[in-house]
């Protein structure tokens, strides 16, 4: 086990690094950079910007250094620093724009992968055993809604159907009153009841999803043979349950960790802004509209990365809960 | 049939009928069977006979569309119901005494043990899972059966195997496992779907040799499936022929071989390769077994039969006859 640890972290290393080249050469590939589109703006404006402007800009960001050279500069203040580069659009160090949008941005989407987990696996659970039952048609025309309809329409339609009501306006994270306001206990239980809404809206069509799974994967498991095996050796029925076919339909979910960690960043986007939420998706909109080359890149990479460390933690989560494929890897 | 041998499990008039939206598919058809302490009771059929679903019904494994009649008289040797007639066929799905006698009393070994087994659970998990809920409610003594149980079936280092997964056995290890989990609570029946099916010849004969070892040392009963004749002959004392979810031929063993009167069973025996008949073409039986659904009445085997007689085989459904003492067959023509 431990070997097989080992030897997904060490693959790790090429992996992230061509991922890095390949995030650096997506961000350079639009034409333009955004000195053009800052140039552009100010001459529409009226403002006459001198080449010799232009040159020093140029200079300032190291946009006149070669390519490769611009690479290198990024990943060395990177891993030498933690410096993921300057903002152009925001005049501000990357860290700095997306520092305490990631912290809200994880807090929210764990949360809601918490409460999708913890509402669609039973229902899922229910749904497989109980096929064809009414409860079963119920939360599948319950789920289908879910998945078919975005989350910025409901989101609006909350957002609409409080404010005509109440006369509040739920959206953003905070009242008005601390908006600015520096961290403080108040603050953060300021924030919970109004974390239910996006919690509750970007974890929708998930919940959906992962019912439609779980009940599928389980059905698939219920039929099987070592669950008759079980069930003629006398096992009751609700311990025979837990204990072959829901563990086996577990591990597909545990699969879909890898893609749910970047998802977690970036999927909220447009409810984010819908709902005027500080988190990370308008401002990597933003970034990558206004070619904002370094805030964009370091988006692209933290996404990648995160893919990439979801990928592993599932697959060990995998291999310590399926011997199968604990003893297909490399240890034979 | 002697009579000096104990009734164990009495089927009587055993259906199984699936209502799928195509009709009513009848796979197991009314069917009488005598289970005798001690003795092996074989079941033969082709694929689609219903062999399969009567094993399961015995212990209602069938799925639960699946509408069960008739009875199953248990002779309870274990619990404190011990030494009572039971009608399982009566006992509810989810009853505690369903689960005693599920794998206390009547174990089943199943065709494939690649499949029967969970691959995410060791062996000595889902061994000792059997023994926790019939024998002993501590995990040491639990542990200590299992060895033992595996020690019986002949497993090499049973220790080493009890921490082992089944993808990590060999296919006649894993059956030997199988069988170590049917027979760890002792059971008086002892069902075995096909068990040598899926298995090479030279380990298909130890597993036998080990069942008829079994049952002379535990003193089990035994109700053998299979669509082999030559297993029969080495592993049963009574047979049953099934065709189309219905007994067409019921009797001992010599008999069968020696005195068959079902056309079927006379067909099945004609196909069997011998020594003696080196150089002659193998009979076969023409067709396929007809889909169980919406049959016509009269004989099953009709479409296939060389003695059918049309407008006599083909009128009204055949009834099993007593043809001499103990060999009961489904034919107008038997005995003719």
């Amino acid at each position: 086990m431990l070997r097989y640890i080992c030897n997904r972290l060490l693959q790790l290393i090429p992996i992230l690094f061509a991922i890095s080249l390949i995030v650096f050469i997506i961000i350079q590939l639009p034409p333009g950079d955004f000195l053009t589109t800052y140039v552009e703006q100010l001459r529409l404006t009226g403002t006459e910007v001198a080449d010799s402007t232009i040159a020093n800009l140029k200079a300032q960001y190291g946009l006149d250094q070669p390519l490769y050279a611009q690479y290198l500069l990024w990943m060395k203040n990177m891993i030498l620093h933690g410096d993921l580069g300057t903002s152009i659009q925001w005049n501000m160090p990357v860290s700095e724009v997306i520092g305490d949008r990631l912290m809200l941005t994880i807090i929210i989407s764990l949360i809601s992968l918490i409460v999708v987990w913890a509402i669609a696996i039973p229902i899922g659970i229910y749904s497989a055993t109980h096929q064809y039952s009414f409860g079963d048609y119920f939360f599948s025309f319950i789920g289908f809604i879910g998945l078919a309809v975005p989350g910025f329409l409901i989101a609006l339609i909350l957002v609409y159907i409080v404010f005509t009501q109440t006369g509040v306006s739920i959206t953003g994270l905070f009242s008005p009153e601390y908006q600015g306001a520096p961290w403080s206990w108040d603050k953060v239980w300021n924030m919970l009841p109004r974390l239910a809404i996006p919690v509750v809206i970007i974890g929708m069509s998930g919940t959906a999803g992962l019912i439609r799974i779980t009940r599928g994967m389980l059905l698939d498991e219920l039929s099987k043979q070592y669950v008759i095996t079980a069930r003629a050796k006398g096992v009751a029925e609700q311990k025979l349950l837990f204990k072959y076919p829901v563990r086996m339909a577990i591990n597909p979910l545990i699969s879909t960790i890898g893609w749910t960690l970047p998802a977690l960043i970036s999927g909220e986007a447009i409810v984010s802004i819908v709902l005027n939420l500080p988190t990370t998706g308008p401002v990597l909109l933003k970034a990558l509209m206004v070619q904002d080359m370094y805030l964009a890149g370091s988006f692209l990479l933290i996404l990648s990365v995160l893919t990439v460390c979801g990928t592993l933690i599932s697959d060990i989560l995998l291999a310590a809960l399926d011997p199968r494929i604990r003893f297909g890897g490399v240890n034979r | 049939m002697s009579e000096e041998h104990e009734v164990l499990l009495q089927i009587k008039q055993l259906k199984t009928h699936f209502h799928l939206d195509e009709g009513i598919l009848k796979a197991v058809d009314g069917i009488d069977l005598t289970i005798k302490k001690k003795r092996t009771l074989g079941i033969v059929g082709e694929s689609g006979c219903g062999k399969s679903v009567t094993s399961q019904a015995i212990l209602r494994l069938v799925p639960e569309f699946a509408k069960l009649e008739g009875e199953l008289l248990l002779h309870r040797t274990k619990g404190n119901q011990k030494g009572e007639q039971v009608d399982l066929a009566q006992l509810p799905l989810r009853s505690k005494a369903l689960r005693e006698i599920r794998g206390g009393e009547i174990a089943m070994i199943f065709q494939e043990p690649m499949k029967a087994f969970s691959p995410i659970h060791t062996i000595g998990n889902q061994l000792m899972e059997s023994i926790l809920l019939h024998q002993s409610d501590n995990r040491k003594e639990a542990r200590h059966i299992a060895l033992g149980t595996l020690r019986k079936v002949g497993m090499s280092n049973p220790e080493q195997r009890l921490n082992e997964y089944p993808h990590q056995l060999s296919g006649g290890m894993r059956q030997r496992a199988m069988i170590a989990m049917a027979v760890s609570s002792n059971p008086s029946l002892l069902i075995a779907d096909e068990p040598t099916t899926a298995l090479d010849v030279t380990v298909q004969a130890q597993v036998l040799d080990l069942l008829n070892e079994l049952k002379e040392t535990v003193g089990t009963s035994i109700v053998f499936i299979t669509h082999d004749l030559g297993v029969i002959a080495e592993m049963s004392d009574e047979v049953a022929v099934m065709y189309l979810g219905k007994v067409v031929e019921y009797t001992d063993v010599d008999t069968l071989f020696h005195g068959a009167q079902h056309p079927y069973t006379e067909a099945l025996l004609g196909s069997i390769p011998s020594i003696s008949r080196s150089g002659a073409r193998l009979d076969t039986i023409e067709g396929t077994v007809p889909f169980p659904m919406n049959l016509p009445s009269g004989c099953g085997f009709y479409s296939r039969c060389k003695k059918a007689v049309d407008g006599v085989c083909n009128v009204a459904d055949i009834p099993l006859v007593e043809v001499s003492e103990g060999h009961y067959v489904r034919c107008l023509l038997a005995g003719q």
